[in-house]
């Protein structure tokens, strides 16, 4: 793809800039979040701090804007942000400026930010042993390099006529850099191998611990001995490819678990709690208990599960049901954690909260479904599984072979067994795996998916069947005017002009069809009815059928509906569509031309579900499906042996998302969707799905075509190692070039199709 | 030869001034976030009071 193309390309989002996103997809998160004079937290040295997520930074470029901004405003000591993570870290002066004036600042940047507990995030886990690795690698590249400068030396001066004085001494001061270095950066590998060893199983570094142990101790034995040949160098190399690929492991899943985090602070909130006096206090929600009234306001998430106390509202329930049509609810109704509250303030009697609630159970459900996931041993520890033993028996048949048959002392044989366990050490495959597994999730990233961890790459590429959730996922989940049954043709005019006063999604959907215009005056809105105003002197209603009143009996209809009634003339029926994605039906073709089975199952009504699935050309559906019954189904799959790739959004799909060999969701979706999925896209298009396969397909190829070139190598050398012609100089050749090979080959990731 | 017993020390040390610089940028942070430090780089705005970095 040219330059041109890839800018033109109308999957980058224009937003501030063409870049598009380069951290985590925006996820969707409650009309407001936490309150963040909850979270602020005032110090010992009298300055206030508090660590948010923002929400809106899709391109660092915003970041020098944000951070000058609220420099410049009196009593602001610091604003730093963290551009990759997307948090952003504030402290002040109490005394001076208070914490709304600078969340209005960040609102007319055009920024909304969530706060959340960075002791309860706890987000240094990751970091640490990302920082551990990067550490050992500096030391691991910098005795690496000066070692190797001392080999060269070496290398010429036995072809020449270096003395072996000199030699000895090049030989000492290669020790005595390596030595220390082998030790620091070598601790990852040991204290995994010992790990491993001690569960009694053996993973990719059970052979790299002992090859680099056996190579460093026969290379000070020599040294002592003034020998000709020491391995201090090929030792070191190992260790420096091999942390390298352990470090882009590492920094793949740190990315993924700041996002994580991030939704997690999403859904902290805090709470208004109204004592029996009637005073409120804005309370974090762990201290929110049974029992507490809660005030919700307008457009806020309802923070804890309980029955409503007083007010009549409608509840957007789309975490729990997927759907995004809003419930009524009264005194006496069930509301739970995670929902919007849409039109009008309720008071919430608590019965749960915090990790009580629905949603923290369900997220924990999510949570043990997927240690199943983290059991997919990966294809690197289960090339090593074999891959070990067969080494170690070759070393230890040229050592025994060389001491009988060769008839060579137990110096020699031994320096050629350790030969051999050096050449034949995994470092190329170390490479292998993460190279092409970085480069695949970049390369993603710049589409707008974004994939949490490299294993999950790998089990994208196995699948044989999709199955797709409808609302949200093959759809955008947004209503859509689809026609008008009877009426003037100034009826869509008018009903326009009472939709503008509602955020109801269906009253959306009538004022995007019916562009701009004016709003009626004194439109009251109904909870779970509808609309009402005085236009011209007579009453204009919009909403149910049977509220409205004077409508015709209605005819079957795959959707929505509501009425627009003028005075005593005959209701106006108008019905929505809650449009598919733009290219779904391209999708689910190209899914089928190329050989997977696609399955619909959602939980909406049947007809609705036979509707889409026709237009979409998808033969198996299931409607009315409650989450239960998908789990069923994906275990159905499971036990034919086949591996699905479960594609939904709701908080009904997520424990389906855990249980499927992979899963994908939207970036519309549920928060606990997310967490639970291995692949969130943004975006209205479907295209990202098919891309992500495609792509985990190609990087399975590659991964395949490296681990094929990294053992070729090894193949070439085993022989000539059995065979005592493997001197130093022919092992770091022989790993530099496989580790440079299998790099070179991984780029291809990057380019085209 | 002699002159290794001086150049090989030398070249060590100034080897390792590098490796330290390298743990100490890593201590203080500042690889954590590399998107948000490269387009803090291209910001010109003159107006900003200079803040103390807080890291």
């Amino acid at each position: 793809m040219t330059l041109h193309a890839q800018i033109d390309d109308p999957g980058l989002d224009a937003g501030c800039c063409t870049f598009g996103s380069l951290a985590a997809p925006a996820a969707r998160s409650a009309a407001a979040g936490a309150d963040p004079r909850a979270y602020a937290v005032v110090g010992a040295d009298g300055i206030a701090r508090l660590d948010a997520v923002v929400e809106t930074l899709d391109c660092p470029s915003c970041v020098p804007s944000i951070e000058g901004t609220l420099a410049r405003l009196d009593g602001v000591i610091g604003a730093r942000v963290n551009a990759g993570q997307r948090r952003i870290h504030l402290e002040w002066d109490p005394e001076r400026v208070d914490v709304e004036r600078i969340v209005a600042t960040l609102g007319g940047l055009g920024h909304r930010i969530a706060p959340y507990d960075a002791a309860r995030l706890g987000g240094g886990e990751v970091d640490e042993v990302g920082q551990g690795l990067l550490r050992a690698l500096a030391v691991a590249g910098f005795a690496f390099a000066n070692v190797m400068l001392v080999s060269v030396a070496v290398w010429a001066g036995l072809a020449q006529d270096m003395g072996p004085g000199t030699r000895a001494f090049l030989h000492w001061v290669s020790a005595l850099i390596a030595m220390p270095a082998i030790v620091y950066a070598g601790r990852p590998f040991f204290r995994s191998a010992l790990g491993a060893l001690r569960a009694g199983t053996s993973n990719m570094d059970v052979p790299i611990a002992i090859g680099v142990t056996l190579a460093t101790a026969m290379s000070l034995f020599e040294t002592t001995r003034n020998g000709e040949h020491v391995y201090f160098d090929a030792a070191l190399g190992l260790l420096f490819f091999l942390l390298i690929g352990r470090f882009l492991d590492r920094s793949l899943r740190g990315r993924a678990f700041a996002a994580a985090q991030n939704l997690l602070a999403l859904r902290a909130v805090s709470a208004l709690v109204i004592g029996a006096d009637g005073t409120t206090e804005v309370r974090a929600i762990e201290a929110v208990r049974p029992g507490d009234r809660v005030a919700v306001a307008t457009g806020e998430t309802v923070p804890v599960d309980g029955r409503v106390a007083a007010g009549r509202s409608e509840v957007d329930a789309s975490l729990v049901t997927g759907e995004s049509l809003p419930q009524a609810v009264a005194p006496g109704d069930l509301v739970h954690a995670g929902t919007v509250n849409l039109a009008a303030p309720i008071e919430v009697e608590t019965a749960a909260a915090g990790s009580q609630t629905l949603l923290a159970e369900i997220a924990a459900m999510m949570d043990r479904a997927g240690q199943a996931k983290a059991r997919y041993v990966r294809l690197a520890d289960r090339i090593s599984q074999i891959y070990a033993p067969v080494i170690h028996a070759l070393a230890l048949a040229a050592f025994a072979g060389w001491m009988t048959l060769g008839s060579a002392d137990w110096r020699a044989s031994l320096m050629i067994a350790v030969a051999v366990l050096i050449v034949t050490c995994p470092c190329a495959l170390g490479l292998a795996v993460p190279a092409v597994q970085v480069g695949a999730v970049g390369r993603l990233l710049k589409r707008g998916a974004y994939v949490k961890s490299g294993d999950a790459l790998e089990r994208l590429a196995r699948i044989d069947t999709v199955v797709f959730d409808k609302t949200g996922t093959l759809t955008l989940g947004r209503p859509r005017l689809d026609g008008i049954d009877g009426g003037a043709a100034n009826a869509l005019a008018l009903a326009a002009t009472l939709a503008r006063r509602s955020t109801h999604p269906l009253s959306r959907a009538i004022a995007a069809a019916a562009g701009d215009g004016a709003a009626a005056e004194g439109v009251h809105e109904e909870p779970g009815l509808g609309l009402e105003a005085l236009v011209d002197g007579e009453r204009v209603r919009l909403g149910r059928g049977d509220w409205v009143g004077g409508a015709a009996p209605a005819l079957p209809h795959a959707g929505t509906e509501i009425w627009l009634r003028r005075g005593e003339a005959p209701a106006v029926r108008f019905r929505f569509v809650d449009a598919p994605r733009p290219d779904a039906a391209e999708v689910v073709a190209t899914l089928k031309d190329r050989g997977l089975r696609v399955i619909l199952l959602s939980g909406d009504r049947e007809p609705v579900v036979a509707a889409l699935a026709d237009q979409l050309g998808i033969g198996e559906r299931q409607g009315e499906c409650l989450p239960s019954g998908k789990i069923a189904v994906l275990q159905r799959l499971a036990a034919e042996g086949r591996r699905v790739a479960m594609v939904g959004d709701g908080l009904n799909d997520a424990p389906a998302l855990a249980a499927a060999f992979v899963s994908l969701s939207p970036s519309t979706a549920a928060d606990v969707s997310q967490t639970a999925a291995d692949v969130v896209f943004s975006g209205d298009a479907l295209a990202p799905v098919l891309e992500c396969w495609e792509v985990a397909r190609k990087a399975d190829a590659l991964v395949r075509q490296n681990v094929a070139l990294a053992l070729g190598y090894n193949l070439i050398a085993v022989p000539l190692a059995i065979a005592g012609l493997v001197t130093p100089l022919i092992a770091a050749v022989v790993m530099s070039a496989s580790s440079l090979a299998v790099t070179g080959n991984a780029l291809r990731v990057q380019r085209g199709r | 030869m002699a002159a290794l017993v001086y150049l090989i020390p030398a070249a060590l040390l100034l080897g390792g001034f590098g490796l330290v610089c390298f743990l100490w940028a890593l201590r203080t942070r500042q690889f954590e976030d590399l998107d948000g430090a490269a387009w803090r780089a291209l910001h010109d705005d003159h107006d900003d009071r200079l803040k103390d970095d807080r890291d």
